[in-house]
């Protein structure tokens, strides 16, 4: 650990306003995340608990707030706050699992392309040159209009349009690792290839990955959000903060601005700490900024 | 033993079909090595001299293909032999060095990790016996303190040292031949005649043969037996070192001589041979090597010359060769 406290990452760490305040808020919603059930006195996806006389309060700091609600209740009598904790629970897994997913299938691709090249590079990607000529959310709402909503069915689309980004760095990143006679020894030294990729590409490709896999978060996190807001998300049952918002959206103009704009600050913080980190580890591990 | 060469290298065509026509990048090269001999490969760039390495060891990728020929590894033809085969042959039998050692070593394993690879591929000797041969064959190639730097990793090295380590990974799983390709280009000229001395020292230890890949002639009149000098993929001279140097027949072998800067007797300026390698895509009738050549005439231009034998160990393609003493 003292080489750590001693390395010049965390040197760097420490005079970087963005890093830290970026790593702040990721602390904070990690902690949030793991302990909310226990920092709040209702469960709101429990119907038993909730009750209707509750509905719509507004913040405690407003007239008619109830200490009890600090963030205001919703149609429902659910818990603002509460909604908050549980709802990012499921968009930050949502976000991390599909950035797992993407990064596995898009490397693996991408490694395949780059070291076989040919036929099976041009077919891989040119299916990521299709993908990337749609929107996102586009391809992501195809998708669940095809085989419906659900977790389940948001981490596929998730996946289905992150892999590109992943696939395309592994590829380049691969070619010109290949052209090093690192590799080429390794070849000579009579290596098979699937043992060449693992044990020499592989390593020396991953770099890049980490900042993408980073801000991905992010992406996914608001992507999930938008289609959650388009009503073809995660299931009433299982709100995410995008679901939060959309719920709260019905009865944003009439004055019950609440219940929708604080899980929107939510989610904004939560990309904003994301994308903070991510730019400090872009500059850090970027030998090119250096 | 039989007088079977350990490597033969027979009519070898290695082309590569690109969109802008064919490259015969080896066109009809054929050579032997013995058991212990070094043979220098030399030529310009892009005289094929890399391509009939990776043509041995059968790395060559597409568009390029070995067209015709045969490579006799002890009798044993490497260009009919199936992938697994050849897996088997490389680094066991025939192992390479490569030009620069700052990227022919992975940046993110220990030397030892490197080293280990090829011993765990090629031998069945269990951990402690790897790690053995492994420091025993650092300190061979003049590495101190082998045990401590086999945990190091190749950017705490410096050049010279890391050649140093190339060449102990290729000698590692004892091969029989080493291909060299460029092994010093890339390192200070002070460095240079070291890890030559190094390499023929090592060579004449374990008794392999050696083929030395280069442009310089400098480099393979140190170290060769024989050199084979390449022009447009195509063999132009062939002989013992001496002879070759010494009273070459081929104007193009004579060239390359003439423009080793000589500091003993330094004559006005350094000499050099006019224009460049015509392009290879489509050569010329004739010789390839008549527009850059002093002597070339009418003959030259209609009939390509072929190998005959000329004085001493020589032999040369070319109509009008030089005699001892003649000048270009």
């Amino acid at each position: 650990m003292t080489g750590f406290l001693a390395s010049e990452f965390f040197h760097n760490y420490r005079r970087s306003a963005s890093a830290i305040i970026g790593s702040a808020l990721m602390a904070a919603f990690a902690f949030a995340v793991l302990a909310g059930p226990f920092l709040v006195a209702q469960d709101p996806y429990d119907i038993a608990s909730l009750n209707l006389m509750d509905s719509y309060k507004p913040p405690v700091w407003l007239p008619g707030g109830d200490p009890q609600f600090w963030l205001g209740t919703d149609g429902q009598g659910r818990d603002v706050w509460a909604s908050i904790l549980y709802g990012a629970r499921i968009s930050l897994f949502i976000g991390l699992v599909a950035m797992v997913a993407s990064c596995t299938i898009g490397t693996l691709l991408g490694l395949i392309a780059g070291f076989y090249g040919g036929i099976v590079d041009s077919v891989i990607m040119r299916i990521a040159d299709i993908q990337l000529s749609f929107p996102s959310i586009l391809i992501a709402l195809f998708l669940m209009s095809a085989v419906g909503t659900g977790v389940d069915k948001v981490l596929i689309a998730l996946t289905a349009v992150g892999w590109v980004v992943y696939a395309r760095t592994v590829r380049g990143s691969t070619l010109s690792e290949i052209e090093k006679e690192y590799v080429q020894a390794a070849k000579v030294a009579g290596l098979p290839n699937h043992k060449i990729i693992r044990k020499h590409v592989l390593p020396n490709v991953l770099t890049p990955l980490i900042v993408i896999a980073t801000i991905q978060v992010g992406t996914f996190v608001l992507i999930e959000a938008s289609l959650s807001f388009l009503g073809v998300g995660v299931p009433i049952t299982q709100p995410s903060l995008g679901l939060l918002i959309k719920n709260g959206f019905d009865v944003l103009f009439s004055g019950l601005w609440w219940t929708s704009v604080f899980p929107g600050v939510a989610i904004m913080m939560l990309v904003f700490g994301i994308n903070l980190f991510g730019d400090f580890l872009r500059d850090e591990l970027n030998p090119r900024l250096k | 033993m039989t007088d079977q060469p350990l490597l033969a290298v027979r009519d070898l065509r290695t082309h590569f079909h690109t969109f802008s026509g064919t490259v015969k990048a080896v066109d009809g090269v054929s050579f032997e090595i013995g058991q212990g001999e070094v043979m220098g490969l030399v030529g310009e760039s892009g005289g094929g001299k890399s391509v009939v390495g990776f043509s041995i060891l059968g790395l060559i990728d597409s568009p390029g293909k070995i067209e015709a020929g045969e490579i006799l590894l002890d009798g044993k033809n490497l260009v009919a032999a199936s992938e697994a085969e050849l897996r088997k042959v490389r680094g066991r039998e025939i192992s390479m060095v490569f030009q620069d050692p700052m990227t022919s070593l992975n940046p993110l394993h220990s030397v030892g990790r490197q080293m280990d690879e090829v011993l765990r591929l090629h031998t069945d000797l269990d951990a402690k016996a790897r790690q053995a041969a492994c420091v025993e064959m650092l300190e061979s190639v003049g590495i101190s303190r082998a045990a401590e730097r086999l945990k190091a990793y190749p950017h705490q090295f410096s050049g010279g040292m890391r050649q140093r380590v190339v060449i102990a990974i290729a000698l590692l799983a004892r091969p029989r031949l080493i291909i060299a390709d460029e092994p010093t280009t890339a390192l200070d000229v002070t460095i240079q005649s070291q890890i030559l001395k190094l390499m023929r020292a090592q060579i004449a230890e374990k008794g392999a043969s050696m083929i030395l890949i280069t442009h310089d002639l400098a480099v393979v009149s140190e170290m060769a037996d024989h050199i084979t000098v390449l022009y447009c993929g195509k063999v132009v001279e062939r002989g013992r070192t001496r002879d070759l140097i010494n009273a070459p027949s081929h104007p193009y072998t004579r060239g390359l001589i003439d423009s080793i800067p000589d500091t003993v007797n330094r004559h006005d300026r350094l000499s050099q041979i006019p224009g460049t390698v015509p392009d290879i895509r489509n050569l010329p009738k004739g010789c390839n090597f008549r527009d850059r050549c002093p002597r070339a005439q009418a003959l030259c231009a209609e009939v390509e010359p072929q190998l005959e034998p000329q004085h001493g160990t020589l032999s040369s393609a070319c109509h009008f060769p030089l005699k001892p003493g003649e000048a270009a």
